[in-house]
């Protein structure tokens, strides 16, 4: 048996050896080089690269990339949370309502994401409604700033945050909550101190599952912040492209990559169940 | 108290599909402006007659078509061999690669295709797109195939082999179509995260590979365009088709 096993593993095994452990081989080597003349690589070996991220420049860009993927994922929880509840406790439809959730993985993101800045441009829907309607009387600036972008987040990563909400709370014991209305708790208290810490796998999973993908964002920021709201990921990829520093863009990544991994720990640690 | 929720949950999936269905009606606009004129399909006229989106969308399509089979063959076999025996080194791997940034995934290819081209005489196109699409779906297929395959009975392939089915047969001809549906919705996954991808193609992709995300971002970064909203419509109301007709062929 042992032997035709490892035939089924060897392929996916060679493939991510090749395609993902060593291309971050490649880059961690990169970061510790030095930019060359003409933007390329060359000796000497250095850590200065990784110096250059405690820049206060730098840390600012961290930190809002922090802030931004922080009030993406606890807007998430807010609207995902009675979502999730809803669907526990949809009885028949349950199937429909749930595909109503998964839909927008079948869709584009990218399409997501123009129609945003469809509806939130100067000349939008929104602009264009509110001025008819004669409560403005110029357009607001609605898009290229924080506030799309972290819009564009909540709305791209929300069935991230719902399905495992989902997943927990459909296995919630209801007797318990029966338990707590019987014993006079009012339902604002049973919700608070019972439903949600018998939730709490499902929040930590929800959580890191939106808050991860949104700290290394990049199309979004683009697209919706306008060049204006610089996450993590718009530096690395500026490195890449139009400042052609890419020893010091292989650093940031390296030191993005440890960041999601510690999360990644914390996921599997924390989230109650594993995903493979 | 239920009552609430029904309306928040209403008010939560008005969010959520809104925003689409709005730009698809926008699609259909006579106007280039955000006030009705009236039904038109000129923006799909234009859109048809643009030489680079219809270049874009073909390689797209083969993109998406290699990337899929590749990768849904490759995590199919993968997920297979993690349902006989969990592995620790494997599992590691994929976890990375789905947690990976696109952006850190996409430059650590191309800075490794970059390292690779020193070697060897290629350069980046459609060959490297869809060795980077493979990469980021692989996980994917992986996640669902398994999940479908611990639904499975083991010991169907036991007794299949106490029938005196050889190992290979009693995967190929109990497991293998068992966890079909699961492979099924790995590979429409897997095509529909390919044919969307914009960040990790744009890296690594060349002069003659570019792929119709590449296009629409470059138009949207431009500004809103009437062309743009048709495009996009298009594609979800593709998406849509392909997946509701795969839905029938599996379960036909």
């Amino acid at each position: 048996m042992s032997r035709l096993r490892s035939w089924f593993l060897a392929p996916a095994g060679l493939w991510i050896a090749f395609f993902v452990a060593a291309p971050l081989g490649v880059v961690a080597a990169y970061s510790l080089l030095t930019r060359g003349t003409y933007g390329g690589l060359s000796e000497p070996w250095t850590l200065e690269n990784y110096l250059r991220l405690a820049d206060p420049l730098y840390l600012k860009i961290l930190a809002r990339s922090f802030w931004i993927a922080g009030l993406t994922t606890l807007l998430c929880l807010i609207l995902g949370f009675p979502l999730a509840l809803f669907l526990a406790r949809s009885g028949e439809r349950k199937h429909l309502y749930l595909a109503l959730v998964i839909l927008p993985f079948w869709t584009s993101y990218l399409v997501r994401t123009y129609a945003w800045m469809f509806l939130l441009r100067d000349t939008g829907l929104v602009n264009t409604l509110l001025i008819e309607a004669g409560w403005l009387e110029r357009p607001l600036a609605l898009l290229y700033n924080d506030g799309a972008v972290i819009l564009g987040l909540v709305h791209g990563h929300l069935p991230y945050m719902v399905l495992p909400l989902f997943a927990t709370l459909e296995r919630l014991d209801r007797s318990l909550v029966e338990a707590a209305g019987d014993l006079g708790a009012p339902p604002r208290e049973t919700f608070f101190r019972v439903v949600v810490p018998l939730a709490r796998p499902g929040i930590a999973a929800g959580s890191l599952l939106v808050f991860i993908p949104c700290l290394g964002a990049f199309l979004t920021p683009d697209l919706l912040g306008g060049g204006k709201t610089v996450m993590i990921g718009n530096l690395i990829q500026n490195q890449f492209t139009a400042a052609r520093d890419w020893p010091f863009g292989a650093a940031a990544s390296l030191a993005l990559m440890v960041l999601v991994m510690l999360m990644l720990g914390l996921l599997l640690r924390r989230g109650g169940e594993r995903f493979l | 108290m239920s009552r609430l929720l029904g309306v928040y949950a209403a008010a939560v999936y008005a969010f959520l599909h809104l925003p689409l269905i709005i730009l698809g009606v926008f699609s259909f606009n006579a106007s280039r402006f955000t006030v009705w004129e009236g039904f038109s399909l000129r923006w799909y006229r234009a859109a048809l007659e643009n030489p680079q989106l219809l270049e874009a969308c073909w390689n797209s399509l083969l993109v998406a078509a290699a990337a899929t089979l590749l990768a849904t063959a490759l995590g199919t076999l993968c997920a297979y061999g993690l349902w006989k025996r969990r592995s620790a080194p494997i599992e590691a791997g994929l976890y990375v690669s789905l947690v990976t940034p696109e952006v850190v995934m996409g430059i650590s290819l191309l800075a490794f295709y970059q390292w690779l081209f020193r070697y060897f005489d290629v350069r980046l196109g459609m060959h490297t797109v869809v060795l980077a699409h493979v990469t980021f779906c692989l996980a994917y297929v992986v996640l669902v195939v398994l999940a479908r395959l611990r639904t499975l009975e083991p010991a169907l392939e036991e007794a299949a082999m106490d029938l005196g089915a050889t190992e290979w047969q009693a995967f190929r001809r109990v497991t293998l179509p068992l966890a079909g549906p699961g492979i099924a919705a790995a590979a429409l996954l897997c095509f529909a995260l390919s044919f969307d991808d914009y960040v990790i193609t744009s890296l690594v992709a060349g002069v003659d590979s570019e792929t119709l995300p590449m296009v629409i971002y470059a138009m949207a970064r431009r500004g809103v365009s009437p062309v743009v909203n048709a495009v996009s419509t298009a594609i979800v109301f593709g998406l849509g088709v392909f997946i509701l007709l795969a839905e029938r062929l599996r379960r036909a």
